[in-house]
């Protein structure tokens, strides 16, 4: 598998399936390992991350179920396809900075992905389509089980995983869900319920993780604590609060359709107008406006589109990817200008 | 003018913010206010706040932590409060005595629950459980919600009922007397 092959494929987690998909995007389950003894890449030497990447690249051959996945050292991609695998969710924005013997090792359905010599040794992680949260840690857990009889993880059995950083020790695990959250954000609720996550130790983060803006009326909610609590507890934890969240946008929802209807109708027809005929659009705004269209389809209230089209389009307009769909670079404005090209022919195909 | 928040006290504080494109002012108290960006900087990463975090420590011990070196990789203590980084999985028990208060902080724990790579045996799964169940009844209790700290009062008693019926169903096993 070459990385041009993703291009014409849709991640699993864009399908657009499983419970709940119309107000979660996806359910993702990361693990942080490391192999015993041998230092954090941050603080290795060459020759030393060099022995992490092949010991991991030697286990992950002698799992059969792995054998199918390809391996991609980073000093083999460019900065664009770099890039391209950020936009797709499939490798961390830390994991593109330079650093020697890093590897990213990627299935074909896009479910796995692992990352070697990131902050940790081992970064797995596993998403799925929907509100799917358990289903992503059983196929991790069994993964997990596998590697730990291949390497030596560095463990203490009072203190669980040993990571780089003490925020991930214990279970090593973080378990984030993507939620598109439109309703909450037009009634002005959102602070109030972001403030409630906090509260309970979960954060919020914005669409790519650590650091990141919320945009498009999304917000990835995932687990702070790692340490004094069983795996199966944190999730079990965590999918109480989305439910909870799940609950509250659909009142929102359903108070904002009654209430407003022509106003809401009015704003989502006109955010697919606008989608329909620009001839520049900045990644920003179709964000933005795609969002409404969703919430739009979501509701009934658009019929002619369905959801995997628009998941799709939320990747397919973002900058790497359009480049490497015209196979060149282009500037900001040419991007502009093919990203409206581009919606409009995805989204006028139902009436030609 | 009367906060918009609370609704009781005087605004003093005008905030304008612009959600998607959507003038939104904001008029509050003090305290609603004060409140307010303690929320927004809580949306900073909690591991910039690590190496803060361990300057907590008592400064009569400055000294002799900052010499420690972990044996295996070479990083001191020292290096750790710079960097809010371990070297390696042996630096955890080379800081032990540090790290400890440190997890607790950060995590409200410093016990590991979850599974490990060696062989998870079922009765330790089953006392994790349990373990689980009972903090989110003491969670429960907290909060006054009674309704919820009954139900999971009665899956803890059920579960602990199988538990000791299989432990004495497994005795029998060993016996032969299966």
């Amino acid at each position: 598998m070459g990385l041009n092959d993703l291009l014409n494929h849709t991640s699993e987690w864009l399908k657009g399936t499983g419970p709940h998909s119309d107000i979660v995007i996806s359910s993702r389950v990361r693990l942080a390992r490391n192999i015993d003894k041998l230092p954090f890449p941050h603080w290795g030497n060459k020759k030393q991350s060099e022995q992490v990447l092949k010991a991991i690249e030697e286990a992950i051959q002698r799992i059969d179920y792995l054998k199918p996945t390809t391996v991609f050292k980073l000093s083999d991609i460019d900065s664009l396809d770099k890039q391209f695998l950020i936009e797709r969710h499939l490798m961390s924005i830390e994991h593109a900075q330079k650093a020697d013997n890093k590897a990213i090792v990627i299935d074909e359905d896009e479910v796995l992905t692992i990352m070697i010599n990131e902050e940790d040794h081992i970064r797995m992680q596993v998403m799925q389509s929907g509100f799917n949260l358990f289903e992503a840690w059983n196929i991790i857990n069994k993964i997990d089980d596998s590697l730990a009889k291949e390497l030596r993880i560095a463990f203490l059995p009072d203190w669980g995983y040993l990571t780089a950083c003490p925020t991930n020790t214990g279970t090593g695990m973080r378990g984030s869900v993507m939620l598109h959250l439109p309703a909450l954000v037009i009634t002005r609720q959102i602070d109030r319920v972001l403030a409630a996550i906090s509260k309970l130790s979960f954060t919020t983060r914005g669409l790519y993780g650590e650091g990141t803006q919320a945009s498009g009326n999304f917000f990835q909610i995932s687990n702070q604590v790692s340490l004094g609590h069983s795996e199966e507890g944190i999730i079990d934890n965590l999918t109480g609060l989305i439910r909870q969240i799940i609950e509250q946008e659909n009142q929102a929802r359903q108070a904002m359709f009654s209430k407003n209807q022509a106003v809401l109708e009015d704003r989502i027809n006109r955010s697919l107008g606008i989608l329909r005929s620009a001839h520049i659009i900045s990644s920003q705004e179709t964000i933005e406006l795609l969002s409404m269209v969703r919430l739009g389809a979501d509701l009934g209230i658009i019929k002619d589109i369905d959801r995997r089209r628009i998941n799709e389009l939320f990747i397919i307009t973002l900058p790497a990817h359009l480049q490497k769909t015209e196979n060149k670079k282009l500037t900001s404005i040419e991007r502009d200008v093919k990203r409206a090209e581009l919606i409009r022919n995805k989204l006028n195909l139902s009436e030609a | 003018m009367l906060c918009d928040i609370c609704g009781k006290n005087q605004a003093t504080v005008h905030l304008t913010e612009i959600i998607d494109e959507q003038m939104n002012e904001l008029h509050l108290c003090e305290d609603c206010a004060r409140q307010k960006s303690a929320q927004m900087e809580q949306q900073f990463g909690l591991s910039d706040l690590l190496a803060g975090l361990a300057e907590f420590e008592k400064p009569a011990k400055e000294a002799e932590s900052i010499s420690l070196k972990c044996s295996n990789c070479g990083l001191t203590h020292a290096d750790f409060k710079k960097i809010g980084r371990l070297g390696c999985g042996e630096c955890y028990t080379s800081f032990k005595k540090y790290l400890g208060p440190l997890l607790k902080r950060i995590h409200g724990s410093n016990q590991h629950m979850g599974k490990s790579p060696l062989k998870v045996t079922k009765v330790l799964k089953k006392k994790i459980d349990l373990q689980d169940l009972r903090n989110s009844l003491q969670k429960a209790i907290e909060q006054e919600a009674f309704e919820e700290a009954a139900k999971i009062r009665d899956q803890i008693r059920e579960m602990e009922r199988k538990f000791s019926q299989e432990q004495s169903n497994d005795t029998e096993e060993k016996d032969g007397t299966k």
